[in-house]
């Protein structure tokens, strides 16, 4: 499976929350196409009794108390905003 | 000769003597800024005003103390900057002028009283090996302007080079501050996984990202990474794992050394002038009395596969979060919700960014995790496994940093594959989770600059410091200049 369709490449975009037009989705596609067939070597190694490495240290769960604490001032937090009304972010309309 | 010419301890020294003022060395390096920046890029965002300030503030004190007192510094640009525009060298974040904390690095760093020049170019969001994937006017390499100078910590590299700072923080996933490092011929650590706190890093693949230091010698990098490592109640994944004090390792004696060198980092695909250069410096640590050996890791050829589904994965995931919602460039084409967060990311994000997210989405959607993203975790055991067994017989694994010099601006970009071929021996380090430096090794034909790596086991920076600086002290590559870096 190492061919990956402009279907495929809308499919996930969808996903990721991108878009792009035609020419760009068939380019996606290609280089998508070229990097997971390189990916494909993987297969090469058999891996049945393998554990997965999802982090290198030896660390278990860090669990702390769940205490509010003050940090930032409303008014900081909505210093970044791009737009903002009555102390709040404000965002397009989420209902047509 | 530039007064950077010198160590930090060195400049230490005269500060106390009253030789030069703080307010010195910020104007020395504002004045290499002015001078080269325009053909460097180094800097996306720059305050002379408040850094003379700084150095005015810092000279009027009695107490000099600080390990890193009045020393001009630069901060990659994807680490936070309390006041401080902070863009990831992105267009997303191009507004990202007021961000509301400091780094727990730039915490540390404050206490012991650099003075913050500015912050530094790279890839955007890090994604990249020449600085060409920056938002902005891509850096170059200080020994020669048509030549990238690498990345992504590329800002942070060509800085330190060209003189305009003495030290610099870069940020390094599959090889992006070793890599630079070795194209701009400076010194470059990427510390073991957990050494330094990533709070206030804007994350890329957070199992694979450290933050750490490049400077001109190893002595001031050692310096450097004592005053940002340890642990960090912020960033849980930091190790509670006490920092010893590194220079104290440099004592420039490696006899007895055992050096593994591996037969896959000398392999097809490495330059005869990069191989020459990597035989030539294990002559030099044969004369100091260390031994060295040829092992095998043998799932390398394996690890630029692994590391792609990976940290493309992680990133799709770290990156869901630039939305349009509390801060960066929002879309203005938008007509409803969902459309503003897809406009806004489409319009804010560069080309590699764009598909790595994508490589990343795919690799962990439904049908495609196992095949894809659990077997790259599977295989990154694997090549963990290679580095343990190595280092369990041998004090550090040496090689070249990358297969080739500085590659020319454009040659390595119309296939996405070639590029990431770059990091083919700084990749593996990362995926095991080792300590790894890059330091100067000699110079092309071309006289661009080629780098060592060396990597240590696990919290052992000692090691790998001792053996970078008795190198360092026994040759003299970390002595030239660039022409733009003030040559004489």
């Amino acid at each position: 499976m190492a061919e990956i369709s402009k279907e495929q490449v809308k499919h996930v975009a969808n996903l990721a929350r991108l878009e792009f037009d035609d020419e760009a989705v068939e380019q996606m596609a290609n280089e998508l196409s070229s990097i997971i067939g390189y990916a494909e070597q993987l297969n090469e190694l058999d891996t049945e009794n393998v554990k997965p490495t999802t982090h290198v240290l030896d660390l278990k769960n860090v669990m702390r108390k769940d205490e509010p604490k003050k940090w930032i001032t409303q008014e900081e937090a909505l210093k970044n905003a791009p737009d903002q009304k009555d102390g709040q972010i404000r965002v397009p309309s989420i209902l047509e | 000769m530039s007064l950077f010419d010198s160590t930090i301890k060195e400049l230490e020294a005269k500060l106390h003597n009253q030789e030069i003022t703080v307010e010195d060395l910020v104007k020395e390096s504002y004045g290499q800024i002015k001078k080269v920046d325009g053909d460097v890029h180094a800097f996306l965002t720059l305050d002379e005003e408040k850094a003379l300030e700084k150095a005015r503030e810092l000279d009027k004190r009695e107490d000099k103390s600080g390990v890193l007192f009045g020393i001009p510094a630069g901060i990659k640009d994807n680490i936070v900057t309390k006041g401080l525009r902070t863009t990831c060298a992105s267009q997303f974040l191009d507004n990202f002028n007021d961000p509301l904390y400091d780094a727990t690095v730039v915490e540390k760093l404050n206490a012991e009283n650099p003075v913050a020049v500015g912050k530094l170019n790279m890839d955007e969001f890090a994604m990249g090996s020449s600085n060409e994937n920056s938002g902005y006017e891509p850096t170059r390499n200080p020994w020669n302007t048509d030549h990238v100078p690498g990345g992504s910590s590329g800002g942070s590299a060509a800085a330190v080079a060209a003189g305009e700072v003495l030290f610099s923080l870069g940020t390094d996933t599959g090889g992006s501050i070793r890599q630079p490092a070795a194209f701009c011929g400076v010194v470059g650590m990427k510390p073991t996984y957990g050494r330094v706190s990533r709070f206030g890093l804007v994350a890329f693949a957070s199992s694979l990202d450290q933050i750490g230091p490049l400077t001109r010698t190893v002595e001031d990098n050692a310096r450097v990474l004592e005053v940002i490592a340890g642990h960090d109640k912020m960033d849980s994944t930091s190790a509670d794992v006490e920092v010893p004090a590194y220079t104290e390792a440099l004592t420039g004696d490696v006899k007895g050394l055992k050096i593994a060198v591996p037969k896959e980092y000398l392999a097809e695909g490495v330059s005869e002038e990069v191989k020459n250069a990597v035989l030539e410096a294990l002559k030099v640590y044969e004369k100091l009395g260390a031994t060295w050996e040829e092992v095998s890791l043998p799932h390398s050829k394996y690890a630029l596969s692994t590391y792609y589904l990976l940290s493309s994965s992680e990133a799709s995931a770290n990156l869901a979060r630039f939305d349009g919602v509390r801060y960066g460039v929002r879309s203005e084409n938008a007509e409803n919700m969902l459309d503003m967060f897809v406009k806004s990311r489409s319009e804010g994000f560069g080309d590699e960014v764009k598909r790595r997210i994508m490589l990343g989405t795919f690799a962990l959607s439904s049908g495609y995790y196992d095949a894809y993203y659990k077997k790259a975790q599977k295989v990154r055991t694997l090549i963990k496994n290679d580095f343990d067994k190595i280092l369990a017989d041998y004090d550090v694994i040496v090689g070249p940093t990358t297969p080739t010099p500085a590659f020319k601006v454009g040659e390595n970009t119309s296939d996405p594959l070639t590029m990431y071929l770059n990091d083919i021996l700084t990749i593996p380090v990362n995926l095991a989770g080792v300590p790894g430096i890059s330091i100067p090794c000699g110079f092309s034909q071309e006289g661009l600059p080629i780098g060592l790596q060396i990597i240590g086991n696990y919290f052992d920076e000692s090691t790998v410091y001792r053996a970078a600086h008795a190198f360092e002290q026994a040759t003299e590559h970390h002595k030239k200049r660039p022409q733009l870096g003030g040559a004489k």
